[in-house]
């Protein structure tokens, strides 16, 4: 919290305006919104990068995540003030039309969406649980991705997807190193989970 | 299988524009499948061979949907069922929605209306759609034949385009489509046997697309110039009314533009969400409670139960159950309580209106939502501005779930945007946006019941009464579907899965008590089967333990000529691997339900350790005629699992006075991944005409949970959610 005030009244100090910089998706950008404004609506209504959505507004449910220097973050309740000189990366930032990341080239395959509302949020919650843990269990995946609501009930899609977009990431990492990583072993326990 | 088409309603459409083809129905901004934007190439015109499909020049099939998507895989389903008889290349099919409109695009089992819901939209549309599919196949062939000079009979199809073997000739659809445009439309087509099907009953890539990327435009993503955003503020009461309102502080937020007074409550327009927020939050109100609600939902559970010993309104009435029950050697008796349920979906509820006026009078209003009873709505609005509900345009998008929350016949939250616009009164796009406390307690909830049922055994232990009573209010009474749904004072959406119980008991009766409460209430994802399913399937586990009987030899027992209902239960009990199970450690539960002519059977595998009970797996069988796309149907099982666990183990809504208690997901819990088993999906193959998959998998989970709990020696739950923590 006093993280949080420093930062805003730094901006604040910011020839009179709450003109606030960061860094969206690799490119700087400068808003001049009321430092209380949490990120969500500044991605959302003043930048105009739709794919990231409200869900609750109080952190509960992870329709809102992206990602803050890495590390996934709910933005509905971070105010724009704690973001300053920040990078924040959202669903639109982690692939291109011509190269899907991973994750999202799994969810794809395995057909994950129904309504779709809650898929950003989930993919930007599993990309940074292979950040952090390339070769999750099937407890580790349920117990990450718990902060993640899906009305829809895609839960056990997104589980397989995960572990196919691990063993593609572990492959690839394999392919880059010619070292022998055990995507064998990921991609049996996708089979299982919802065979 | 061959059929005159002459009396189908898009052939007819089509007769009646003369020149044998419907005029394109695209509406300014109506969305693609990549949403509204991004879609600015359209394909160059072609054939627009009926209401359903268009052929562009450069191959692309246009499939016009009338159904909205909000999850249920209808993209996808519908243009199989296009693709399918089109012979076309899946990869060049797209779905679009089509335009709101009730003679051209109404559910065919709703009369002249356009609207999804009750999982009707494959049974709506397996035939319409083949034989719109099927008639452009045949506009294509005919071009092929005429502009080659052979018999059309010589010409074969696939994958988007027309071969002649004879002469090794072969063309893409996209070729003929101008010269096609100019052929008669058939009057006589043929459909392909099921044997013929090459897309039917295979996994395809959805339609939907733009869900991984962030390009799938929401309610919530539309931004129109001009457009500003409104929040409101509802009284906290049902029942209650504005008194008076102070928007000073509101005012002095940057970027409100206006505070407005509505029929219920107060709305903050402004620039953006947050600015809209932030004023609204600030608003001081002062509301008449003299006519709000006083009472709790135990209140209202007490009396509903007191009601429930009086007898009710009969739904249903066979043999004598008073003789039965004096002759009974064994009687049992169980209550069971519902509460009040919100459908909660991910996107709260949203709607973006235009209106447009000209010397002050209303002429027509645009509007852009994830539409579920389109012509409802164009009726509601058109009455508020005093315009045609023609002149009301609906561009209908993707919606972030629904559960049945955005197919209200009051069209609520739509009239709430159109009456902030009108209060106004300038022609700018607003916005009207809920927070999710305001969708958590704006009402409109799966109605809280009571049901008290009785069963009397014989001397050998048979089922010979069953009587069945139900007190909760009615979703259909006052809305524009009661003389369809309510007959005879019985609404039978109060009673179903209750009233045609499959069992074959020689005296049954069940009778309805419905309460007036002030409490708005809509249908939830499976309607009456969402408690009627959890009595009755758990009631039948207590009678089979009163007569030492296994619950499943019981239900087959009494299936005798339900046959579809005993290959879903015994499917899924081989699948489950409960017979023969010898670890004392599991326990397992059965329930088997139709609803929606969809029969599905569930058998859930527990775990009991010293830490507790432990939800391990559910193996569910589903049996929907033919199956269109299994992967669609086994994701909607899992989903309506999912679903049905909320209720059964967390989700409740409570009234203190008349005001909701719960707000957010942190006290309207909902099931997280986390907790969610395994679930194991089993699809029966058959040729039956296919039936919805929507809504049929949520009701069984909650009883084949309970009746799981029991065998493993836990508690008999009879009020839901259940208080035995599930890990």
């Amino acid at each position: 919290m006093f993280l949080w005030l420093s930062l805003a009244r730094k901006a604040l100090q910011l020839e009179g305006k709450y003109v606030i910089s960061f860094e969206l998706n690799g490119s700087k950008v400068e808003v001049d919104v009321e430092p209380d404004t949490p990120l969500l609506w500044v991605v959302r209504d003043t930048l105009g990068l739709t794919g990231t959505k409200f869900g609750c507004g109080m952190g509960l449910c992870g329709a809102c995540t992206v990602h803050l220097n890495g590390q996934p973050i709910r933005s509905c309740s971070m105010p724009i003030s704690a973001i300053s000189e920040q990078s924040i990366t959202t669903i639109e930032g982690i692939g291109s039309d011509s190269a899907l990341h991973p994750v999202q080239q799994a969810w794809i395959e395995e057909s994950v969406p129904q309504c779709g509302y809650c898929q950003s949020g989930q993919i930007m919650s599993a990309t940074a649980l292979l950040q952090q843990n390339p070769t999750p269990s099937l407890q580790e995946i349920k117990y990450f991705m718990a902060g993640n609501i899906c009305r829809c009930g895609t839960y056990p899609k997104i589980q397989k997807a995960i572990l196919k977009a691990a063993a593609q990431l572990q492959s690839q990492n394999s392919f880059e190193s010619e070292s022998n990583i055990s995507e064998f072993n990921n991609y049996e326990l996708a089979q299982e989970v919802t065979s | 299988m061959s059929l005159n088409v002459s009396r189908r309603s898009f052939i007819v459409g089509s007769a009646q524009a003369g020149a044998g083809l419907v005029l394109g129905v695209s509406l300014a901004g109506c969305a693609t499948d990549e949403g509204m934007s991004s879609d600015t190439s359209m394909p160059k015109k072609g054939l627009e061979a009926n209401a359903f499909v268009s052929v562009a020049t450069d191959g692309t099939v246009t499939v016009q949907i009338k159904h909205l998507e909000m999850g249920q895989g209808t993209y996808t389903g519908l243009a199989t069922l296009v693709a399918e008889e089109l012979d076309a290349d899946w990869g060049q099919v797209r779905a679009v929605n089509s335009e709101a409109n009730p003679e051209k695009y109404n559910n065919l089992f709703w009369g002249k209306f356009q609207g999804t819901g009750g999982s009707t939209a494959i049974a709506n549309s397996f035939m319409q759609l083949r034989e719109a599919g099927a008639a452009a196949k045949a506009m294509l062939v005919a071009a092929a034949a005429s502009s080659w000079g052979v018999p059309a009979s010589e010409l074969t199809t696939d994958k988007g385009q027309v071969f002649h073997s004879a002469s090794g000739r072969q063309i893409g659809y996209g070729q003929l489509a101008e010269l096609a445009a100019l052929q008669k439309v058939p009057e006589k087509i043929t459909l392909k046997e099921p044997s013929q099907f090459k897309l039917i009953g295979q996994k395809l890539p959805r339609k939907d697309s733009g869900k991984t990327n962030g390009t799938a435009v929401f309610t919530q993503d539309i931004q129109l110039p001009g457009q500003l955003t409104a929040l409101v503020a509802h009284p906290p009461r049902f029942g209650a009314k504005l008194k008076s309102f102070d928007a000073t502080n509101a005012r002095q937020v940057p970027g409100v533009v206006d505070v407005v007074q509505i029929s219920n409550g107060v709305a903050v327009l402004a620039n953006d969400y947050w600015q809209a927020k932030t004023g609204r939050d600030l608003l001081q109100i002062q509301w008449d409670d003299s006519k709000a609600m006083t009472k709790g939902s135990d209140q209202l559970m007490a009396e509903y139960k007191d009601l429930a010993k009086k007898p009710g309104l009969v739904a249903v009435k066979t043999g004598d159950v008073d003789s039965a029950f004096a002759q009974a050697d064994k009687v049992i008796e169980a209550e069971f309580e519902f509460p009040y349920l919100a459908h909660s979906p991910m996107e709260a509820m949203n709607c973006v209106v235009q209106t447009k006026q000209v010397g002050g009078a209303y002429q027509s209003a645009e509007l852009w939502y994830g539409a579920q009873l389109h012509t409802g709505d164009q009726m509601s609005v058109a009455k508020l501005l005093g315009i045609e509900p023609a002149k009301v345009a609906i561009n209908t998008i993707f919606a972030g779930g629904s559960f049945g929350r955005r197919a209200n016949p009051a069209s609520d939250y739509v009239l709430e945007a159109a009456e902030i616009a009108k209060a106004y009164g300038k022609d700018v796009p607003v916005k009207l946006v809920w927070s999710r406390e305001d969708d958590t307690r704006a009402g409109y909830y799966r109605p809280m019941y009571f049901h008290k049922l009785k069963a009397g055994l014989d001397s050998k232990g048979t089922l010979v009464a069953w009587q069945h009573r139900i007190v909760g209010q009615s979703i259909i009474e006052g809305t524009l579907f009661e003389g369809f749904l309510v007959k005879d004072g019985i609404d039978h959406t109060s009673v179903e899965g209750a009233s045609n119980l499959p069992y074959a008991i020689p005296n049954l009766q069940v009778e309805l008590h419905t309460t007036k409460v002030e409490v708005p209430v809509l249908w939830w994802r499976s309607v009456g089967s969402t408690h009627t399913a959890y009595a009755t399937e758990c009631f039948l586990d207590e009678v089979a333990r009163a007569a030492g009987k296994d619950p499943v030899e019981l239900r087959m027992a009494l299936l005798t000529d339900q046959p579809r209902h005993r290959g879903v239960l015994a499917l899924a009990v081989e699948q489950s691997g409960m017979k023969g199970n010898s670890d004392k450690n599991k326990a397992y539960g059965v329930a088997v339900h139709k609803s929606f002519d969809t029969y599905v059977a569930q058998v859930v595998e527990l775990s009991k350790s010293s830490s507790g009970f432990k939800l391990e797996k559910v193996t569910c069988a589903v049996d929907c005629g033919v199956p269109v796309n299994p992967d669609v149907i086994k994701a909607q099982m899992e989903g309506g699992i999912g679903f049905g666990l909320s209720p059964a183990l967390y989700s409740e809504i409570h009234i203190d006075n008349g005001a909701v208690r719960e707000s957010n997901f942190h006290d309207y819990q909902v099931i997280r991944m986390r907790d969610m088993p395994k679930v194991d999906v089993h699809v029966v193959p058959s040729t039956e005409p296919p039936t919805g998959v929507g809504e049929p998998g949520t009701p069984v989970i909650g009883p084949a949970v309970a009746n799981a709990l029991a065998a493993a020696g836990g508690p008999v739950e009879r009020r839901l959610p259940m208080k035995t923590p599930l890990s």
